[in-house]
């Protein structure tokens, strides 16, 4: 196995009068309030691995000690137990110098309110780390001119970070960890200052340079749809212990107790909002039983789709095929779908409540269809419409990726331009 | 009862002649540097044409607050000329800026000291209490003591009685810097004297030079103490129309003392905002040299999100 971008062992940070105590006796099995005499457990026993490259989201609400273990990875907090290994090195328990070298060379932070220099340029501010490294004038200022282009802050280098909006003023201290070209990025709550549309904005934005740059980068939020949208892994955390680290799949779909479940569920917006409220126009994703096979493959191409629901001339939803199925179809140089329809798994009704729909959500291949009481496709709901629909923010998204990964859309051209029965595709299909 | 008796008066005259004897040396290198500084300072004014002294004093009102300071400085030391008060003015403005430059030496150092240790600003509290809250007659006389008659002992007891607001606005101003700006410094690898030169205290500096305000002013209004310690200026001005109920001429020593606060008020105030003054020659310099407000004349479009 390789060694971990960052790994936390069995950490725990105690403040107040006899930490050490405090410490023994969580370890002994006593809960958090009983050791309150001794000081206070902001994180208790919390052991996790961020690989390479992966956005790892600490989620928790205020006072869950998701901020002290943040802290703790680059050691603004000495840890009370524990150890925490930065590319296999301890950072626990070095002596001061050294972790400011780590710090230097090794892990860049973002933080919630920005923490700009307000007396310093743009530049300067984004200079700031390279400064530290001892870097010279010309070459860091050239540097930070560089990165602030690559977050999309080109000309603004002499500017006062007050002239600046909030989110511009994010991506300078987003510019400034960059700058500092480590490999790991703490981000504590970085877009919670932020207004909903920007904050998405800003989300959309760290996606993209994640997947140009490939840092390691731990991400600190009380946000669910933000960790959902933005975590490879997702840790949740309750009054100082990670209650549950996994795929955010896995977090919606089987929450390891209760708390995550309540999470999930336990927002009001869940109890209030139905599926039509949220759900978004199926023609995209499905077609009528008269238009045949080709018509099937041309819309799930577009759509980027594996499957599609077909409905019937009433627009009632009569089941779904999948590409694979479909482009049998068109090989044999069928007209018709009814051969290929498979019962659809997952259909909801329009008036159900979101809450009832994460577990559909989560198993269907395709967005969730929505059916009226006639039993009509009147609409569907992609997962990532569904999560958002819970946060506080009403943005409207784009259609999702699905779980089955499509025929790639080469294959299906040749199979419409061929028609019938051809060599290659086959062979192409039996060595997928 | 009245054998009952606390001889705290005795014990502190036993140590002030303590003091006297053993640290002589130490006392009488103080008052030579002391007395000299406040000596060239004020010759220095005295022996430049009038003029030329306004001319400084009016220009540094302009440079760093606005045209219509300058004039008012003018005109108020026109006043002075005329009411016959320069020569004393120039000589409590050498001591009043000697004594508030010894302080801000003092009192900065100790603010970032308590700022950064709990347990040292926990003890300088209680001290700084005393400092302004003991009458300042009662320190003039070990002064008068350590350094006999003269400037310094009015300096001296200038720079104690002027010392607590530098260092409480000082540590008030450290203390508050944002906290995760300062956390942004550690975890960009700072050490401690780097946070504190590029951070604590470039953000702290309204609220220092807020401090070294009040400091100036206080040390004015000990410009009457400073007199009855036997310092050359103002006060000395005044001690003596009181004692002789020269009224005309203890109104034109006082006025002359409002005029030289005002003065400095408004010129060290300036200081802690000059980026805010607007009239200054300094901000107007500043705005030249940077580009306008940002979104009237930017070189880019407001930027959109990166990629795409």
């Amino acid at each position: 196995m390789t060694t971990a971008a960052v790994e936390a062992k069995n950490l725990f940070k105690v403040f107040g009068r006899n930490p050490g105590q405090a410490v023994k006796r969580l370890k002994a099995g006593e809960p958090r309030d009983q050791v309150r005499d001794a000081g206070t457990a902001a994180v208790i026993d919390a052991s996790f691995r961020v690989e390479r490259g992966e956005i790892f989201v600490i989620m928790g609400l205020s006072g869950s000690g998701k901020s002290t273990i943040i802290r703790m990875l680059n050691g603004l907090h000495d840890a009370t137990g524990g150890e925490v290994l930065v590319h296999g090195e301890p950072i626990t328990g070095i002596p001061a110098a050294k972790l400011r070298g780590i710090r230097r060379e090794r892990i860049a932070m973002v933080f919630q309110h920005f923490a700009l220099l307000p007396h310093r340029t743009v530049a300067a501010n984004v200079a700031y780390p390279l400064e530290l490294q001892g870097v010279g004038k010309a070459e860091r200022l050239a540097k930070a001119e560089e990165i602030l282009g690559l977050v999309g802050l080109e000309g603004w280098g002499d500017k006062l970070p007050s002239a600046l909006s909030g989110g511009m003023q994010q991506r300078v201290g987003i510019a400034r960890a960059l700058a500092a070209d480590t490999d790991i990025l703490l981000m504590d709550e970085a877009f919670s200052a932020l207004d909903p549309l920007i904050r998405r904005e800003m989300q959309e934005q760290l996606l993209e340079l994640q997947h140009k740059l490939q840092k390691t980068i731990i991400f600190i939020t009380h946000d669910l749809n933000e960790a959902m949208f933005l975590g490879d892994r997702i840790a949740v955390m309750r009054d100082g212990r990670i209650v549950q680290i996994g795929t955010p799949e896995d977090i919606l779909t089987d929450p390891a107790n209760d708390y995550v479940e309540q999470f999930v569920q336990d927002v009001d917006r869940a109890r209030v909002l139905t599926a039509a409220n949220v759900m978004e126009r199926p023609g995209s994703v499905s077609v009528t039983d008269a238009a045949g096979p080709r018509r099937a493959l041309r819309t799930m191409r577009d759509a980027r789709m594996a499957a599609v629901y077909v409905t019937d001339r009433s627009r009632k939803l009569i089941g779904m095929v999948s590409d694979r199925d479909a482009l049998k179809l068109v090989r044999r140089g069928e007209s018709s779908l009814a051969s290929a329809l498979r019962p659809v798994p997952q259909a909801v009704g329009q008036d159900d409540v979101l809450m009832d729909l994460f577990v559909p959500a989560a198993e269907s291949p395709l967005p969730l269809a929505v059916t009226d009481a006639e039993g009509r496709l009147v609409g569907v709901i992609p997962r990532i419409t569904l999560l958002t629909a819970l946060g506080p923010s009403t943005t409207e998204t784009t259609e999702i990726p699905v779980i089955l990964d499509p025929v790639p859309g080469s294959v299906i051209d040749e199979a419409l331009a061929g028609g019938a029965v051809d060599g290659p595709a086959t062979e192409k299909e039996e060595v997928r | 009862m009245g054998g009952f008796r606390i001889p705290i008066g005795e014990w502190a005259e036993a140590g002030v002649a303590w003091i006297r004897d053993t640290l002589g040396w130490l006392l009488s290198g103080v008052s030579a540097v002391v007395g000299w500084f406040v000596d060239a300072l004020a010759n220095g004014l005295l022996s430049l044409p009038i003029v030329a002294v306004i001319v400084i004093f009016a220009a540094l009102a302009w440079v760093l607050r606005s045209w219509r300071f300058a004039i008012g400085t003018v005109v108020g030391f026109v006043l002075i000329l005329g009411v016959g008060q320069w020569v004393t003015s120039m000589q409590t403005l050498a001591l009043v800026l000697v004594a508030a430059i010894i302080a801000v030496v003092i009192a900065v150092p100790l603010g970032i000291a308590a700022a950064r240790n709990d347990t040292f600003s926990a003890i300088l509290r209680p001290v700084l209490d005393l400092m302004q809250s003991m009458p300042a007659f009662v320190y003039l006389i070990p002064a008068i003591v350590f350094f006999s008659i003269g400037v310094v002992p009015g300096v001296v007891a200038t720079v104690i009685f002027a010392l607590p607001p530098g260092v409480r606005l000082t540590e008030l101003g450290i203390r508050g810097v944002d906290s995760e700006t300062v956390e942004a410094g550690h975890a960009f690898g700072a050490t401690p004297g780097q946070i504190l030169r590029g951070v604590q205290l470039p953000l702290a500096m309204p609220s220092i030079m807020a401090g070294v305000n009040q400091l100036i002013m206080l040390a004015l209004s000990m410009a009457v103490i400073a007199g009855i310690a036997g310092a050359d200026g103002l006060g000395k001005e005044i001690v003596q129309a009181m004692s002789t109920v020269d009224i005309a001429k203890g109104v034109e020593a006082g006025l002359s003392v409002v005029i030289l606060a005002v003065y400095l008020d408004r010129l060290t105030g300036a200081l802690g905002a000059l980026k805010t003054q607007r009239g200054s020659l300094l901000g107007a310099i500043a705005r030249r040299r940077a580009p306008k407000d940002a979104r009237v004349s930017t070189p880019t479009p407001a930027p959109e999100p990166v990629g795409v």
